[in-house]
């Protein structure tokens, strides 16, 4: 049986709709991520998910609980981790963590063992107000503080945004480490890179989901070629690469262009094209793509 | 009840982690009783008048020191033509001028009456009035000590006494409606402060992704402040006490009991304005503007109830600082006790009630 079960949620705030029938539904003990750029509805997803906002329609649950009739147990098995940090500023590291835990109806010395790994790091800093603590140090305080009463499922909106790259995998792996003591997870974040750390990720994209599949899934279902383009005038490539065909997806990538279309396209047209237009010392290869490259094409042919 | 402790112990953190706050919650209550004790007087003392004296014999003298010993007048400047007077008030140097007519001690003894002007600067009405009635009794009683000395005539002479504030002190009106200025200040403002700066902060999403109970929120938002605000009321009784001499003649337990009271009705009414805010600027808009004016416009603090026009009294009626004032003048006046006072205790007691019962009505369990 899945864990969280979420059927066709719909919501919208007066005219803008955040939400469009929204399903999906994640095993015990995965880690799920919800990817997507902001705006896509991530936020709204978990507030209801949380019991933080009513949907307008559609239902779901996590373990046997209804989100809208048992909202009180669910508040008991989830821990929530906000998108904006939502710590009290002017209590300590300590404080914070201890205050959590009353709340939550537990004491820090019951459920050490499950945040030890976290709590090492920020210890040091442990009578030091939350405020003053870095990004990295904030979100792994937050992430104590989501812990702290053992819950069942992790629900984490954003965890790595605003935060150095060192952190990020460093969270990263904690939540490699929860997941595998069991706790169900489900992480949204903006950054496609790491969607691959997820057992399975849900593709968003303004209220929508465009795909729902494990990483590697996504990407092996992505048909066209991509090809990896490199001139020296890399704007005017970009202009003269939107003109050779329609419903082709064309955007910068780094130090290079990634170029694909449905149409079918020979290596060798595209570059003699783009000699007659300007660019002769064009580098052309094909490449696999990445999650990104698979979320704009998806977009594209949405749209 | 153990995460109730937890809550008000977070709360005592922000507090004590604020201490310029601390320090206006605690400095302010003594600092305004100074302000309305020293600066807002309603008693009149060394008023400057001048007297302009055409006749300038020996009753008039006596009459001109007897008022300018009595400790309420001083001379300023004395005037010595009529044209001089609206030139003198003009500059605002004198507040009233006293005329004698001339040859006043002739007629008095020969037609039995003689006649003074008393002309006051009434652009303030309320001293010109306060001024013209004292020299008006001085006058009347050195009339009184002439005619009883040359005539038999006994006279009606009212005597009256000014019951449980003789020397009429101002202090004894103010010191009340400080106290519950300050305590609806401090309760209902601070309270519905801190709860709109969770809702602006965000920490409000995390307390209720939490299995915390609305009422264990708004009783651990509660206990701190109400503690705050009862060290603020016997700060402003003591420095009533020892500075202006504010006594408390009746029970001083009920007295605090009742400021309890008030203070979880103020109370009530800031968490009722949170959970109808979103910002905390908007919280202390309505909390000054909603709260504060009526405090002191519409409580009997300044203004008299009873000379309202009907609508406002009627508006009088609803406002909780008019009875908490009328409760804290009888029993710090007065003496009056509670078989005087229970009317007025019932309807505070039952408004908190009903504050609290419908803030946890309106208490969102959810985002909105």
């Amino acid at each position: 049986m899945n864990f969280v079960e979420i059927n066709n949620i719909s919501k919208s705030y007066g005219s803008h709709k955040a939400l469009l029938e929204t399903s999906f539904s994640v095993k015990k003990g995965e880690l799920f991520g919800v990817i997507g750029p902001d705006g896509a509805g991530k936020t709204t997803l978990f507030r209801i998910l949380t019991t933080l906002l009513l949907a307008d329609s559609g239902s779901a649950r996590i373990s046997e609980y209804d989100i809208f009739k048992d909202y009180k147990k669910i508040r008991q098995i989830v821990g929530y981790m906000p998108g904006r940090f939502s710590l009290y500023q002017d209590l300590t590291v300590e404080e914070n963590l201890a205050f959590f835990a009353t709340i939550f109806g537990t004491t820090i010395k019951e459920n050490y063992e499950l945040i030890k790994d976290i709590y090492v790091q920020i210890e040091p800093f442990k009578d030091r107000q939350a405020g003053k603590l870095s990004g990295g140090m904030k979100q792994k305080l937050a992430l104590s503080c989501a812990l702290i009463h053992k819950p069942e499922i992790l629900i984490l909106d954003e965890p790595t945004t605003g935060v150095d790259a060192v952190s990020r995998k460093e969270f990263w792996d904690l939540l490699r480490k929860f997941k595998n003591m069991g706790i169900t997870i489900i992480v949204s974040t903006p950054y496609m890179d790491e969607a691959s750390l997820c057992d399975r990720v849900s593709l968003m994209q303004e209220g929508k989901i465009m795909q729902i599949n494990t990483p590697d899934n996504i990407i092996n279902n992505y048909k066209p070629i991509l090809f990896e383009i490199h001139s020296n005038n890399m704007h005017d490539l970009l202009i003269k690469l939107r003109k050779y065909h329609n419903n082709s997806n064309v955007f910068l990538f780094g130090q290079t262009v990634h170029y694909s279309s449905i149409n079918e396209i020979n290596k060798d047209d595209l570059k003699m094209y783009l000699k007659n237009n300007g660019h002769a010392n064009v580098e052309i290869n094909v490449c696999t793509p990445t999650i990104e490259d698979c979320f704009l094409w998806l977009m594209n042919q949405n749209n | 009840m153990k995460k109730f402790i937890g809550f008000v112990k977070k709360e005592y953190y922000h507090i004590i982690r604020d201490p310029r706050t601390l320090f206006v919650l605690i400095a302010m209550p003594i600092a305004q009783i100074l302000l309305f004790g020293y600066v807002i007087t309603n008693e009149i003392k060394n008023a400057s008048i001048g007297i302009l004296d055409h006749s300038n014999d020996e009753i008039t003298k006596q009459i001109s020191s007897k008022i300018l010993s009595s400790g309420y007048f001083k001379l300023d400047a004395s005037i010595n033509s009529e044209q001089e007077i609206h030139e003198a008030f003009r500059k605002g140097k004198i507040k009233e001028v006293i005329v004698f007519e001339p040859h006043f001690s002739e007629k008095l003894k020969k037609e039995g009456t003689a006649k003074i002007q008393i002309i006051a600067d009434a652009s303030d009405p309320n001293i010109a009035n306060l001024l013209t009635n004292y020299t008006e009794a001085i006058i009347r009683n050195y009339s009184n000590s002439i005619t009883t000395q040359n005539t038999q005539i006994s006279l009606i002479t009212p005597e009256v006494r000014m019951l449980y504030n003789s020397e009429l002190k101002g202090a004894y009106l103010f010191v009340p409606g400080i106290i519950a200025m300050l305590l609806m200040l401090i309760s209902a403002l601070m309270t519905s402060i801190s709860i709109t700066r969770e809702k602006e902060l965000g920490t409000m999403e995390v307390l209720l992704a939490s299995p915390l109970n609305p009422f264990t929120v708004i009783a651990g938002k509660v206990t701190p402040y109400l503690m705050l605000s009862f060290i603020d009321a016997c700060l402003i009784l003591l420095t009533g006490y020892f500075v202006f001499n504010v006594p408390v003649n009746g029970s001083i337990i009920l007295l605090l009991a009742e400021c309890l009271l008030f203070i979880f009705m103020a109370l009530s009414l800031g968490i009722l304005i949170s959970t109808a805010t979103k910002s905390q600027q908007a919280a202390m808009l309505i909390s000054l503007v909603a709260l504060m004016l009526p405090t002191i416009l519409l409580s009997g603090f300044i203004f008299p109830v009873e000379n309202m026009p009907l609508i406002l009294q009627y508006l009088c009626k609803i406002m909780p600082p008019k009875y908490f004032i009328n409760i804290v003048r009888t029993i710090m006046l007065k003496g009056g006790n509670l078989s005087t006072l229970w009317s007025d205790t019932l309807i505070l007691a039952g408004m908190s009630i009903f504050f609290i019962l419908v803030s946890v009505r309106k208490y969102k369990i959810r985002l909105e």
